[in-house]
């Protein structure tokens, strides 16, 4: 979705075809703190993947097992929640500096 | 029930809503009890969660997804079931998987202006699950008052005065309201506790008919609280009996799903929150202790109903 459709090409009923295409949305633009994983104190227990309300931890898992956890920061809105939830205290947010 | 990771992210990160959004949050967490051979049609109610995620031309959706109006997505809901049962008795249903139908509302589309919708598709007894994302107020709006705003909380329609603080009323029973048409499954379920939500969807989409979850949902723009204590407040909500985790059996059999014997002081969760910062003044001591009393006589009546219903066996479907 790089163009937005003149009237007569929109869809009747406002149908979206792409599925997901929020994807393209950078909300990490909203951030001003950003959780920052220490992965020597991360146990991957996985946990904070299942309390962000973006989507934007990401877990790459082998054999069933996690053996990494990321944060997507194209979408991450900073909300801090995973630094609250980390067991081990393995996510700190700092603030972004430009 | 099992859950293997990595699941699908079937609700695509980009949407609009604001910082620590307890509905967003809800929906992962829903949508993570389907199993890799099934998938729903997502039916949502008008409100925080439809417009965040569907702001035209981009959808959020990786499934299926259809929003018609404020006060009908259960009346949808039933319309898209019973259209999936016709098209897989044709042969004419190309999907492999097993589809489930799903219908998602706020307070606002639930308590209040689709309770009919509801009730209808209740008694009908279409198989779908129906989630309630409870904000307790029409967020979507601006912060408007419901039928789920609690007892002496602050909104734009229950303004903090002199002589009435905050809402005079206290909220309607939803589960209960769902109980009273008798169908397979009512549960409650927080976002603070995804295990438990996770399992009592997975039992909604097993139920033989109906089903409705009633999810607490903390709100950070319209509770005024920080967007990192969202998962924190979903806990306390709990913790201090505040919302009950609970389960409903066909009308009858009643399990408390989270005991709370030693209950935290209801101030600690009511000081989270910015719409009820008029009641840690002094004078407002009676108010409070009254929504505590309040909520400790409900839990204690859950608690009787459980005792009371406690040999009534279960189904084979509940067990995940
Ligand atoms: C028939 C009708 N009346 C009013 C509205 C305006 N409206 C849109 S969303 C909304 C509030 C929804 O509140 P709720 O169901 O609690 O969902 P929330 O936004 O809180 O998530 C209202 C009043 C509408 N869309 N349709
Ligand atoms: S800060 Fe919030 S949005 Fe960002 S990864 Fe953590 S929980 Fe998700
Ligand atoms: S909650 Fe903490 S320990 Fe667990 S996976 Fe996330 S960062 Fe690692
Ligand atoms: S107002 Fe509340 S429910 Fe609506 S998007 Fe914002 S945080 Fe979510
Ligand atoms: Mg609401």
């Amino acid at each position: 979705m790089s163009k937005l459709l003149g009237w007569r090409k929109i869809p009747i009923g406002t149908i979206i075809l792409e599925a997901g295409s929020t994807f393209e949305v950078r909300t990490g633009d909203w951030r001003t703190f950003k959780p920052v994983i220490d992965h020597n104190k991360c146990t991957r227990c996985g946990l904070c993947y299942y309390y962000c309300p973006d989507g934007s931890i990401t877990l790459e898992v082998k054999d069933g097992k996690i053996v990494k956890v990321d944060i997507d920061y194209y979408h991450c809105k900073g909300c801090a929640i995973c630094e609250g939830i980390c067991p081990v205290k393995a996510i700190t947010m700092v603030e972004e500096v430009k | 029930m099992s859950i293997s990771l990595p699941k699908p992210e079937y609700l695509a990160p980009g949407h609009a809503a604001c910082q620590g959004c307890g509905a967003t949050l809800i929906v992962r967490q829903v949508l993570m009890a389907l199993e890799p051979d099934e998938a729903a049609v997502i039916v949502t109610a008008t409100g925080c969660l439809e417009v965040v995620t569907t702001i035209y031309p981009r959808t959020s959706w990786r499934l299926p997804f259809v929003h018609l109006a404020f006060e009908n997505a259960a009346a949808a809901a039933s319309g898209i079931e019973t259209a999936l049962k016709v098209l897989k008795r044709k042969g004419l249903l190309k999907e492999k998987k097993k589809m489930h139908v799903i219908a998602i509302a706020g307070d606002g589309g639930t308590f209040d202006i689709g309770l009919q919708a509801l009730s209808g598709a209740l008694e009908r007894g279409h198989k779908f699950v129906y989630i309630c994302y409870d904000n307790e107020a029409y967020m979507n709006t601006g912060i408007q008052r419901s039928g789920a705003t609690p007892y002496r909380a602050w909104t734009t329609t229950t303004p903090v005065g002199k002589k009435i603080p905050g809402k005079p009323q206290f909220k309607k029973n939803l589960a209960g309201i769902a109980a009273a048409h008798e169908i397979p499954y009512v549960a409650t379920a927080s976002p603070g506790y995804h295990v438990d939500l996770i399992r009592k969807v997975r039992r909604a989409l097993n139920a033989p008919g109906p089903a409705l979850l009633h999810i607490i949902c903390p709100c950070p723009t319209g509770w005024r609280h920080d967007p990192s204590k969202t998962v924190e407040i979903a806990r306390l909500a709990v913790q201090t009996r505040f919302f009950p985790l609970y389960e409903i059996l066909y009308g009858r059999k009643y399990i408390i799903t989270m005991p709370v014997p030693k209950p935290l002081p209801i101030i600690d969760y009511l000081k989270l929150q910015g719409r009820y910062a008029h009641l840690l003044r002094p004078e407002m001591k009676g108010e409070v202790e009254k929504l505590e009393k309040a909520v400790n006589d409900f839990y204690k009546w859950l608690e009787r109903m459980a005792e009371a219903t406690k040999d009534i066996p279960l189904p084979s479907w509940y067990h995940v």
